[in-house]
């Protein structure tokens, strides 16, 4: 810190004596620390965040700023088939993919918190896929999802299960299930993992303690485990949800939103139509329609961890 | 703090009650579906990893070669990438852009976690309510303004774009995981520090930061690992092919017409993976750690 000279002495004591205030004040020291971080914040997300909401009321497009045109955009969204399309996928792939990786997670989780040998090792290798930059496993599954060379199709017709290829990505039923497939593949890691945490806090005397109440397997499951499961879980989900709700690298790389928009998610929308067609105000507006659908899951978040706070006994 | 919780399970009674289960039960409700669920989840690499070093004869021909296997691997489809496309060039862009936010990041988010942890300024929990909520917000509703305001700023196309948008789903993250790295230090241990003179300063940077030195490891290998797997950004702001990212670059430029060059782009998609697992295998229980951590601070 600011050592003053001997030779300057009136003013660096002034200045000092500011200085060690300054430093010894809690308000004006964390100001100055969180000065980077909110900085950086304030210009580059809670501005954007208004900006998005001013340009989804405005006609702006690529290179043109655009005037006020109040809910214009909203009215023609209400009256746009596609976008409700794709809010319905939207919900169709959050709800569908998120309870199967729920399901599996705490299964796999189940299984990963058995005395297993080996078991930093499968850990570390369950959680690969959730490591790996997404679009670039989702161009694995492309290849796999091929409609000529699909490895799929060819194992499954070797094993004579199937007669003919299936056209993963080009027929609407199919290509909603494989997005959502791939989804699940790649968020299974990360609820396994959270899950596994959440088990390994829970101390075994309480299964010895139900197993001589006589409790059955599927009781030890449902009265012991579960319920101190529950706030993780919360929190857990409530993050998956929000990242497959907001998902759009994954369909991107799979399907643009094809075939005939049945695997456009509001997302992928947005950026169909704010970025590659130009028409920013409306890009906005779609993505500021999933604002609210955001904030549902957020308070479910916040009430996850109020709830959690009160279990631990802990005011603060 | 999680990382301690996850690997110190009580040794009194570890493995619980296992033993109550014979082992044809165990090998039917443990070691199979694990089974299962490993070849599932490794599936597509091996099948990545398999295509990448198969000629093209061999790929396309499931008559006569089992798709599985490879009878003559080829390097040429790496050969390929390195040599006649600008993948070399993503792949350093990539590496400069996660070194630089990352870095940015967690210089901004120690400083913040130190403040709202420790200093307690009036507001600090608030002020740590907005940055968890930061945290939440997608970049799926912030890439339309932020390419009008990059586009603005005249970053459009260039490395600082990306350089200074990172941040903004990095900085929660590390600083809510930091936070709580803070908090396991004794107070004991600064409250010594300030009765033998030290400043604020010098406790942050003498005594909490080489404490916190595996929170500042995990903070930084996630978000290394974020900033590499970005996509959305990269995409909107990066228009010139010797600007882009891994992922955008193998995406937009090696995908060409009708013809897909599936070994070049499973070489890519690889080799694009592998810094990342690399790094990922190093430092498996940090990882871990920071990923638990962030759900259950």
């Amino acid at each position: 810190m600011a050592v003053p000279s001997a030779a300057i002495q009136p003013r660096p004591s002034i200045f000092s004596r500011i200085l060690s205030r300054w430093s010894e004040s809690r308000n004006a020291l964390g100001f100055g620390f969180m000065l980077p971080a909110a900085a950086l914040l304030l210009v580059f997300l809670t501005y954007p965040l208004g900006l998005g909401v001013w340009l989804g009321f405005t006609d702006a497009r690529i290179g043109r700023p655009g005037i006020f045109i109040g809910v214009e955009n909203y009215e023609y969204l209400w009256s746009d088939a596609v976008f409700w399309l794709s809010v319905f996928n939207t919900l169709l792939y959050t709800i569908s993919a998120s309870i199967l990786k729920f399901a599996l997670g705490l299964w796999l989780a189940l299984i990963l918190n058995q005395n297993l040998p080996f078991k930093s090792f499968f850990r570390a290798i369950v959680l690969l896929p959730w490591v790996v930059p997404t679009v670039l496993s989702a161009i694995a599954f492309w290849w796999i999802y091929d409609s000529q060379f699909s490895i799929l199709s060819w194992a499954l017709m070797e094993m004579g299960l199937i007669d003919h290829r299936i056209n993963f990505l080009g027929d609407p039923e199919n290509a909603r299930a494989s997005v959502i497939a791939a989804n699940v593949w790649r968020g299974i890691p990360f609820v396994a993992i959270t899950l596994l945490a959440g088990l390994q806090t829970i101390p075994q005397s309480l299964y010895e303690a139900a197993t001589l109440d006589g409790a059955s397997r599927w009781q030890l499951f449902r009265y012991v485990t579960l319920p101190l499961l529950t706030p993780i879980i919360a929190i857990t989900m409530t993050f998956s949800v929000l990242f497959t709700f907001t998902d759009f690298q994954l369909i991107y790389v799979l399907t643009r939103g094809g075939p005939v928009n049945a695997t456009h998610l509001m997302a992928t929308l947005s950026f169909q139509r704010g970025i590659s067609g130009g028409q920013l105000g409306e890009g906005a507006a779609i993505a500021v329609a999933m604002i609210p659908f955001l904030l549902a899951a957020i308070l479910f978040s916040y009430f996850g961890l109020q709830r959690r706070k009160w279990q631990q006994g802990g005011g603060d | 703090m999680a990382a301690i919780e996850t690997n110190n399970r009580p040794n009194t009674d570890e493995g619980g009650m296992g033993y109550l289960q014979s082992l044809p039960r165990r090998v039917v409700t443990v070691y199979l579906p694990l089974l299962i669920f490993v070849i599932v989840l490794l599936f597509p690499f091996y099948w990545m990893t398999i295509t990448a070093v198969k000629p093209n004869l061999e790929m396309t021909d499931y008559a006569n070669f089992n798709p599985f296997w490879v009878v003559n691997p080829t390097l040429e489809h790496i050969r390929y990438l390195l040599f006649d496309t600008a993948y070399p060039g993503w792949l350093l862009n990539t590496i400069i852009i996660s070194t630089a936010s990352t870095f940015l990041s967690l210089l901004a988010a120690v400083f913040a976690a130190y403040a709202i942890e420790r200093l307690r300024f009036s507001g600090a929990r608030q002020v740590g309510l907005a940055i968890f909520l930061a945290y939440l917000v997608p970049p799926s509703i912030l890439f339309i303004p932020l390419s009008v305001m990059v586009f603005n700023l005249g970053l459009y196309d260039t490395p600082f774009a990306l350089i200074l948008t990172y941040p903004t789903f990095l900085i929660p993250f590390c600083t809510w995981l930091l936070m709580g790295y803070f908090r396991s230090i004794p107070f004991e241990l600064e409250e010594c520090a300030l009765i033998d003179g030290a400043s604020r300063w010098q406790i942050l940077t003498k005594i909490v930061l080489p404490l916190s030195v595996p929170g500042l490891i995990s903070a930084g290998i996630f978000a290394f690992t974020l900033s590499w797997n970005e996509f959305i950004y990269a995409l909107t702001f990066i228009q010139s092919s010797e600007n882009k990212t891994v992922p955008v670059g193998v995406l937009t430029e090696l995908v060409r017409s009708d013809v897909y060059e599936w070994g070049a782009l499973m070489a890519g998609a690889l080799i694009g993976s592998l810094p990342v697992v690399v790094l990922y295998s190093f430092f498996v229980e940090h990882y871990v750690s920071s990923m638990t951590g962030a759900v259950k601070e």
